[in-house]
């Protein structure tokens, strides 16, 4: 730091101001270029500090220890971010375990429910199965050869059986002889009767067919009907009972 | 006149090219644009005084910066940077203050 600062009493008669106002209107010598130069690069300078100072100025110009303590704050604020993550993460997995659980809890109800329902009668099914016509000419055929046949599909496997599309045969069906046909759960049905059963198609048409079986029975001379059976790889059952509510069993212990 | 126009021209290129400070100059620049600007004051203040030396300004520009940056550096490396800049940026605007007073005197006779 020089001496400009400390101005000897100078006896110029032109002030201050004067020698402003003249400099102001005559721009030339060689000291102004100089000090436009040094005050270009000032003013550069301090542009540029300003804009880096508004970029960020909460870290410039910290010491070592606020920048510790910065870091001691950020770290500990990231430790509870991730133990908030990992909480958040662990509720997340309950959740969707939870959920899977309850799915499969579901499915394996309505897996139940439907097999229920086959078994009982209540629901419409599809499948492989045999079609089973038997023409009755002579009127011979009755409720015996037709429950003999009914049992043979059951010990073969058949897994829902349905008379003439109009009477589903379900545990609780009973057939008793009337004239000129037979009557189903209250229904009266005539030759031809058509028996579908859904099961192994192979399985159910072997055990109507052997010696002494159903279709012996039914072409037995005098019974003499006819047979037709049929395999096929979608039989429709279509025909519902309404579950009944027991009114006397009562599910026991189990096991 | 130039010089005025000096400084406008050094305001606007940083405006338009927008340098980014090199890490190394950052804690320099800071204290030297404040010393650089005492010896504006300071040299205004000889130049309304009638004694001005342009030889005389460059050096103290140039010396102003140096030594705040030399300040700066020193105080960094003994552990004592924050107090030991402020303390130059307190002398520093002391005498900037010193020399506007000066300066108004001349211009404003008062």
């Amino acid at each position: 730091m020089t001496d400009e600062q400390t101005p000897t009493p100078q006896p110029a008669p032109p002030d201050g101001r004067a020698r402003l106002r003249e400099s102001l209107r005559r721009p030339s010598s060689r000291g102004q270029v100089i000090v436009a130069v040094l005050l270009a690069v000032l003013g550069f300078a301090a542009v540029t500090q300003v804009k880096a100072n508004d970029k960020d100025d909460q870290y410039v110009g910290a010491r070592q220890g606020d920048l510790v303590q910065y870091i001691n704050n950020l770290s500990l604020a990231s430790q509870r971010t991730e133990a908030e993550i990992a909480r958040l993460q662990q509720t997340r997995d309950a959740l969707r375990s939870d959920t899977r659980s309850r799915r499969t809890a579901v499915e394996r109800a309505q897996q139940q429910a439907d097999t229920l329902g086959i078994m009982a009668g209540t629901v419409p099914v599809v499948g492989s199965g045999v079609r089973v016509t038997v023409t009755d000419e002579k009127g011979g055929v009755g409720s015996n050869q037709l429950l003999e046949g009914l049992e043979e599909l059951r010990d073969a496997g058949a897994e829902a059986i349905e008379l003439n599309n109009r009477v589903r045969v379900v545990a609780q069906s009973s057939l008793k002889d009337v004239d000129g046909g037979v009557i189903v759960d209250g229904k009266v049905l005539r030759a031809p009767y058509v028996i579908e059963a859904i099961g192994s198609p192979h399985d159910l048409a072997t055990a109507l067919d052997f010696k002494g079986g159903f279709i012996d029975e039914v072409q037995r001379p005098d019974v003499d009907g006819q047979v037709e059976t049929q395999e096929s790889d979608t039989v429709e059952i279509s025909t519902v009972v309404e579950p009944a509510a027991p009114q006397y069993a009562k599910p026991g212990a189990t096991g | 006149m130039i010089a005025a126009v000096g400084l406008l021209i050094g305001v606007l290129l940083g405006l338009v090219l927008q340098p980014e400070v090199p890490i190394w100059l950052e804690p320099y620049l800071p204290i030297a644009v404040v010393a650089a600007l005492d010896a504006v004051f300071g040299a205004l203040r000889a130049f309304l005084d009638g004694i001005f030396d342009d030889k005389v300004f460059v050096v103290s520009f140039v010396s102003n910066v140096l030594i705040a940056a030399v300040i700066v550096y020193l105080g960094d490396k003994l552990g004592v940077g924050g107090q030991l800049s402020t303390g130059v940026i307190v002398v520093l605007g002391i005498r900037i203050f010193s020399n506007v007073a000066a300066i108004r005197r001349h211009i404003f006779h008062a």
